[in-house]
């Protein structure tokens, strides 16, 4: 557990100025992985995205540690160069200190394009942190689908329309795929519970190996929201278990966050633009279908996290 | 034989990728990232042996694509450590979008890319359409005609990459130099080691106590500029290559320019070209010229930045050119050389000169002295009057039904 008293000691590495919307997510999940870290010296590398354009519209940067970008769809294999670079001058006794090596990315640059360069960063086990903020949709062009866009949800490229109620396919669960990867450390963790962001941040950084963070983060914009219900947003994520908030660690899951009481999807449906079209009676069957996936992922999680035994 | 020019360098029986590897044992990067493709995959197997058996400290990073092989470079570079790769054909295109990157950042990254026709259809062997699709990325392209001139490139290439705050691909022709032996001279790991020096970037990541934010997004007050400066750089890095050259030739004895004359002096009809085929067309001037005919070579080495200077200053009193191109730019308005030759020679006045443009050897199809007797023959005729220059691009040694 982390000590709230003690955090506020630990100086800023995410400055303010930067053109990140307000009621965005992505700053939070920068500032608080930043802080959350701010025992090692870290470098930090990012896919093309919102958080990157952002926060470095030269000559100016949010960026108080070093920070990379190249592309879209090489967030992964950038901090694996880096790393490598790092061991190899560490080992010729160029360098003396103790670096962490942080990736973020994009649902866009992580579920989509960048999942074979973070594949292969993970199976290739360089010590790094990927962080996914994951708004669920290309944010930075302009609200269009990924594999991570929920069913029901309207984008730009699937939006609703007189034969459409938006996206048609449910998203691609990458936290089972990166756990399929055997790599140390996978969670999934949201927005609105610094405690429980920042506290896997750290175990992340402790692993001696590869690990993964998807993190739910509202995106006001694409989601559609007012400015002041990012938190209540994100926790209701959580409490209808449409993003449960877990992590698989050498072989055991553990569901970190247990909802008192499960509420229905509508409750998470209903305060977000990208999905008020499905509130319209015609289409209480697609509520319906994304109830009753949401019931089966969570019992199916239940399922695991009680019943796997640690490698 | 080769003769021996360096005081303790070793004759040795190599091929083009083994050549190129043993250099980069003598060099020993730090990080080496790569992923295999015919016919470049033996350099970094090679190398691979080099870190599994302690021969070298570098770090490998057996990568699962070209994008991600050159991301990693990229980034290790910018990381502060010298880093080098490898690839050819698809790779080199799968690379593409990286390749602008790794420039636009100013990394002295070193790549060898053996050139490799592209697809479709798929072919494996020799051509020189890979490196020319990529010939405007802003990096410096030599091209080497034997596995000598291979292994010296890549040795000078880590120099002028860190010199100008670029990258530098050497190329050498698929199969013809990267798998076929031949006597190398290979100089003492110590001598090459003090050649290359110790690599000291000015800023960088793992810089922790002076971080920095590398990659930030350039708009309109900014861009022009910094892709001024690149561009700058790049016909800059023209003395720093020759520096370069000299230096090598201090240490080694091997001497190397822009490009290499050929009995060009007094020649009246010449032909240009890059790779192996300058030494085929070598052989075949050396008979032509023993009947009286007055034929030059003018072998360009370093393609990007192009030898502007030096190819006005060799053609203008030229009468007939081949340009012969081992690419098609199929657009109609003839082949990347031939593009460059003729820009450089009519924005220096020189107008009254017969430029022809021969495209050979797509896909390693045979370019033998027959064909290159051919062609000056044709150049032969369009001196003497009997034909006239050709408007169009000449293809050699094709089928055309």
């Amino acid at each position: 557990m982390i000590d709230l008293k003690d955090l506020s000691k630990n100086p800023e590495r995410f400055a303010c100025g930067h053109r990140l919307c307000s009621g965005c997510g992505a700053g939070i999940v920068a500032r608080q992985v930043l802080i959350a870290a701010s025992k090692f010296d870290v470098v930090i590398t990012s896919a093309t995205g919102c958080l990157e354009v952002s926060t470095t519209i030269f000559p100016y940067t949010s960026w108080k540690c070093s920070f990379f970008h190249s592309a879209f769809e090489n967030s992964a294999a950038t901090c694996s160069g880096i790393e490598a670079a790092y061991e190899s001058l560490k080992s010729k006794g160029k360098i003396d200190k103790d670096i962490k090596f942080i990736a973020f990315g994009g649902d866009g640059g992580t579920y989509d394009i960048g999942l074979q360069s973070l594949s292969g960063a993970m199976e290739r086990g360089h010590k790094m942190l990927y962080i996914c903020y994951n708004n669920e949709a290309y944010m930075n062009t302009g609200i269009q689908r990924s594999s991570a866009t929920p069913i029901g949800a309207h984008t730009t490229t699937v939006p609703i329309g007189k034969f459409s109620y938006g996206k048609k396919q449910n998203k691609k669960n990458l936290t089972k795929i990166m756990i399929a990867h055997d790599i140390p450390y996978v969670a999934q963790t949201y927005v609105g519970n610094w405690n429980d962001l920042m506290t896997k941040v750290q175990k992340a950084l402790s692993i001696d190996g590869p690990s993964f963070i998807n993190i739910l983060t509202p995106c006001r914009l694409g989601w559609n929201y007012k400015v002041q219900d990012i938190m209540k947003i994100s926790r209701l994520a959580v409490d209808t278990c449409v993003w449960p908030s877990y992590e698989f660690e050498k072989g055991i899951y553990k569901i970190n966050v247990i909802p008192k009481q499960k509420k229905p999807i509508i409750d998470f449906l209903k305060i977000q633009g990208r999905f008020k079209h499905l509130l319209d009676e015609s289409k209480s069957y697609v509520v319906e279908s994304i109830q009753q996936y949401v019931d089966n992922e969570w019992e199916y999680l239940k399922n695991v996290s009680t019943n796997t035994i640690s490698y | 034989m080769i003769k021996t020019v360096s005081k303790n360098g070793k004759i040795m029986a190599k091929t083009g990728n083994e050549a190129i590897a043993e250099a980069m044992r003598q060099i020993e990067p730090d990080v080496v990232a790569a992923y295999p493709i015919t016919p470049a995959t033996e350099i970094v197997q090679i190398f691979s042996q080099f870190v599994s058996d302690g021969i070298v400290k570098s770090k490998y990073i057996a990568v699962e694509s070209e994008h991600s092989a050159l991301s990693a470079t990229i980034a290790a570079s910018a990381a502060g450590s010298r880093a080098m790769t490898g690839t050819s054909s698809q790779g080199l295109c799968y690379m593409s979008e990286m390749l602008y990157i790794a420039s636009g950042l100013r990394l002295p990254i070193v790549m060898t890319d053996v050139n490799r026709a592209i697809s479709a259809p798929i072919n494996i062997h020799a051509d020189h359409s890979d490196t020319m699709s990529v010939r405007d990325s802003g990096w410096i392209q030599i091209y080497s005609e034997n596995s000598q001139d291979a292994y010296d490139n890549i040795i000078q290439a880590v120099k002028i990459a860190e010199r100008a705050m670029l990258p530098v691909i050497v190329t050498m022709d698929g199969f013809i130099i990267s798998h076929c032996m031949e006597v190398v001279e290979v100089y003492r790991d110590i001598d090459v080691k003090k050649f290359v020096g110790i690599y000291k970037p000015k800023r960088y990541l793992l810089d922790i106590k002076n971080p920095y934010t590398l990659g930030s997004i350039d708009l309109q007050d900014y861009y022009f500029e910094h892709r001024y400066q690149l561009a700058k750089a790049v016909v800059d890095s023209k003395k720093i290559i020759l520096d370069v050259a000299e230096e090598f030739k201090e240490l080694f004895g091997r001497e190397y320019d822009l490009c290499e004359k050929y009995m060009i002096d007094d020649a009246e009809i010449a032909m240009i070209v890059l790779g192996s085929t300058a030494g085929t067309i070598k052989d075949e001037i050396k008979k032509i010229r023993e009947e009286g005919i007055k034929i030059g070579l003018l072998k360009i080495r370093i393609y990007r930045p192009f030898p502007v200077e030096q190819v006005v200053e060799n053609l203008k009193n030229i009468k007939v050119v081949a340009v012969m191109d081992r690419s098609d730019s199929c657009s109609g308005a003839f082949s990347p050389l031939y593009s460059d030759v003729v820009s450089s020679l009519y924005s220096h006045g020189i107008i009254d000169i017969k430029v022809v443009n021969y495209i050979y050897g797509l896909g390693g199809r045979e370019i033998n002295n027959l064909h290159i007797k051919n062609i000056c023959d044709d150049l032969n005729k369009i001196l003497l009057g009997i034909e006239k220059q050709p408007y169009e691009v000449k293809y050699v040694n094709i089928r055309k039904k």
